[in-house]
């Protein structure tokens, strides 16, 4: 509770739910409130939690279309062009490009391809590896990766003030409220 | 003793009372509970004394591995008893039993997930693990059978000074492609189940060391709800994608022979028996490496009776598919009349593999049998001691396809007889001692429970439980979320 005392700038508020339940209650409070700029932190993926927080469906599978088609015209190109155009390659007379026999290879790049975007492109759009967050101060945030039910709203949400929603988490029948101070000294 | 008879009790969510949904976990567990029982593994200061004696025999033989590469490469692929007519034998063996090895991992992590199979969350984990190590292990066979191991990498499409490219309509090149692909997706896939994971133990970290290498690992994880949403949906896309990726991959290796023009390899049913009998092999190794582990550890009210029940009823499915197949392919054999596949066949199981053939057989469709037995299925010993077979017999099927087919094939005059050298099998033992070494390893340092996803599917206490499944455990008579009542 010593932001001011540190000089440190405020960078939001931390509070902690007991249940599933009890989170997914306030987080539908918190949306119906208006707020923007703020999160729930949960050991588990929370069924409902989406809905209740107002999330909007990610583009990732768009994403991992893309990196299909790419590996399966990467594929198919790749064997075009070095067996039957830069070194045409007679295989038991049969004919230079011919689909059957490639497919396989095709098939498998596909599948490279879309899985290493749905890798890659879910880290990407998650702003992760980031190794530093204001929320990994506080120590009672450890447990959001065992046990606890936690919700952070940040200070640069329009409609924060550390007062009112203090007040509002509170009433939402949070178990504690912490203050998360900013990562810049 | 009271107690042992309630804790026993407690400990079997086998029965089938369509009126209450078998717990997942047993025991009085919850979120924390359950955090403590998997991180305590790779958080104890010591592993129980098997892991080291396991650790030191495994290690003593993947040295074995090494000093069998190095005395092949310095020599020469004579060391083995490869010759015309056979060759291919131990080598292609050992890499289509790892391979398959690993097909029930994805099928596990990919498959039951799609099929809404909640119980695989237990399992998923460690079964992953397996199947990048197995097919680490399949990985080196084709890799040091070459003969010329240094210009391994001619395999690969690049361009080069000698301006050729490898035959992309060769099954061979069709392998490099789908079990590379399967490697980096099961790692990725692996990996990324395992990030939440590697955040708790982080969490947890008493020392700045496991606080800065689980932190690295983990990413920076800190459960946020928008990342799950997407970490969700990408889990989802990776089991959609791997899904026919592993039925892809065992048919890939299966075309390596089955688009060959030789008896007893040029079959249509291939794949999908090539497939099955994957499957089959690989709930064998998962068998033979959770019943120990789950002794071991004390994770037996995670890994419940229930899931051996289950792993043992795939196995019987798979198994007597493979039986199934073997059935058919004396049939065609017979039914198409070419007297070459006929003689194949019956050399096969009458010729001087006979013994190989018959090995095959009991172990993969005769004994398997005895898990129709439910009371079989649910004690450890009896799953293990079969799990075991089950190795044993998918290593034959492969040794018989390959062998027996290649060494008496159309021209009588060109027969010949295949004999393995100490170097083969001491390089096939090798293995083994390299897949098991990365599996303690694994043991020892990662979480080999999935608990994010066990957690996902926990009981929840009985206060938040809708009453009428309260009422069914009451009729039920048994400790419904676990309690020993």
């Amino acid at each position: 509770m010593s932001a001011g005392a540190s000089g440190r700038r405020l960078f939001g508020l931390l509070a902690e739910f007991r249940s599933p339940e009890e989170l997914l209650q306030a987080c539908r409070q918190i949306r119906d409130a208006g707020y923007r700029s703020w999160d729930a932190h949960t050991p588990f993926p929370v069924h409902g939690l989406e809905a209740a927080m107002g999330i909007r469906h990610t583009v990732l599978p768009w994403l991992v279309l893309c990196g299909g088609l790419a590996g399966a015209l990467g594929g198919l190109l790749l064997q075009w062009w070095t067996n039957a155009l830069d070194y045409p390659l007679i295989v038991s007379g049969k004919p230079l490009w011919s689909l059957p026999a490639n497919i396989p290879v095709a098939f498998e790049m596909t599948i490279l391809l879309s899985a290493v975007t749905a890798f890659f492109g879910m880290f990407a759009l998650n702003r992760l590896p980031r190794f530093s967050h204001p929320a990994f101060r506080s120590a009672r945030f450890r447990r959001a990766t065992t046990d606890g039910f936690f919700v952070t709203i940040e200070a640069d949400d329009p409609r924060f003030d550390v007062e009112g929603t203090e007040q509002l988490l509170r009433s939402l029948g949070a178990s504690a409220v912490e203050w998360l101070e900013d990562e810049e000294d | 003793m009271a107690e042992a008879v309630l804790d026993e009790r407690a400990l079997d969510n086998t029965s089938d009372d369509p009126r209450r949904r078998a717990p997942l976990v047993l025991g009085a567990n919850d979120l924390v509970t359950i955090t403590d029982k998997v991180c305590r593994v790779p958080e104890a200061p010591r592993m129980p004394r098997a892991w080291y004696v396991a650790l030191c025999v495994s290690a003593a033989f993947t040295a074995v591995l090494a000093a069998m590469i190095g005395y092949l490469v310095f020599t020469g692929v004579g060391v083995w008893g490869l010759n015309r007519p056979v060759g291919w034998a131990f080598d292609i063996t050992n890499f289509v039993f790892w391979v398959g090895i690993g097909h029930a991992g994805t099928l596990i992590s990919a498959i039951l997930f799609l099929f809404r199979q909640s119980w695989r969350t237990a399992i998923n984990r460690s079964a992953e693990a397996m199947t990048i190590f197995a097919v680490v292990c399949a990985g080196l066979f084709p890799a040091i059978h070459v003969g010329r191991i240094w210009v391994i990498y001619w395999v690969f499409p690049y361009p080069n000074q000698m301006a050729v490219w490898p035959n992309f309509r060769s099954p061979l090149l069709w392998d490099v492609f789908a079990v590379g692909t399967y490697l980096v997706v099961s790692v990725l896939f692996w990996y990324m189940g395992m990030v939440p994971d590697l955040a708790t133990l982080r969490d947890r970290a008493t020392t700045r060391a496991r606080h800065l290498v689980y932190g690295v690992l983990a990413m920076g994880w800190r459960g946020s709800a928008r990342h799950w949403h997407r970490y969700e949906k990408a889990y989802l896309l990776l089991a959609a994608l791997a899904t026919p990726l592993v039925l892809s991959v065992h048919s890939v290796v299966s075309f390596d022979f089955a688009v060959s023009m030789l008896p007893g390899w040029h079959t249509t049913i291939f794949p999908p028996y090539f497939v099955a009998g994957a499957i089959f092999s690989g709930f064998g190794m998962v068998l033979t490496l959770l019943v120990p582990a789950r002794e071991l550890f004390g994770l037996k009210d995670v890994i419940t009776l229930r899931h051996l029940d289950n792993m043992c009823k795939i196995v019987v499915a798979t198994g007597s598919i493979v039986g199934y197949a073997y059935a058919v392919e004396f049939f065609v054999a017979w039914y198409g009349q070419n007297e070459y596949e006929l003689f194949t066949f019956l050399n096969r199981a009458l010729g001087p593999y006979g013994w190989c053939y018959w090995t095959m057989v009991s172990c993969n469709v005769v004994l398997p049998q005895l898990f129709w037995s439910g009371k079989l299925r649910r004690t450890p010993w009896v799953v293990f001691g079969l799990s075991l077979v089950v190795n044993v017999g998918m290593w034959f099927e492969r040794f018989v396809i390959i062998v027996s087919s290649l060494h008496r094939d159309y021209l009588p005059s060109s027969w010949g007889f295949y004999k393995p050298t100490w170097v083969e099998i001491l390089t096939l033992m090798g293995s083994f001692g390299l897949f098991f070494t990365l599996f303690l390893l694994f043991l020892r340092f990662l979480p080999m429970v999935a608990m994010a996803e066990v957690k996902a599917v926990m009981p929840r206490p009985a206060a938040e439980e809708p009453e009428h499944e309260v009422a069914a455990r009451a009729l039920a008579g048994r400790g419904g979320s676990g309690e020993p009542t």
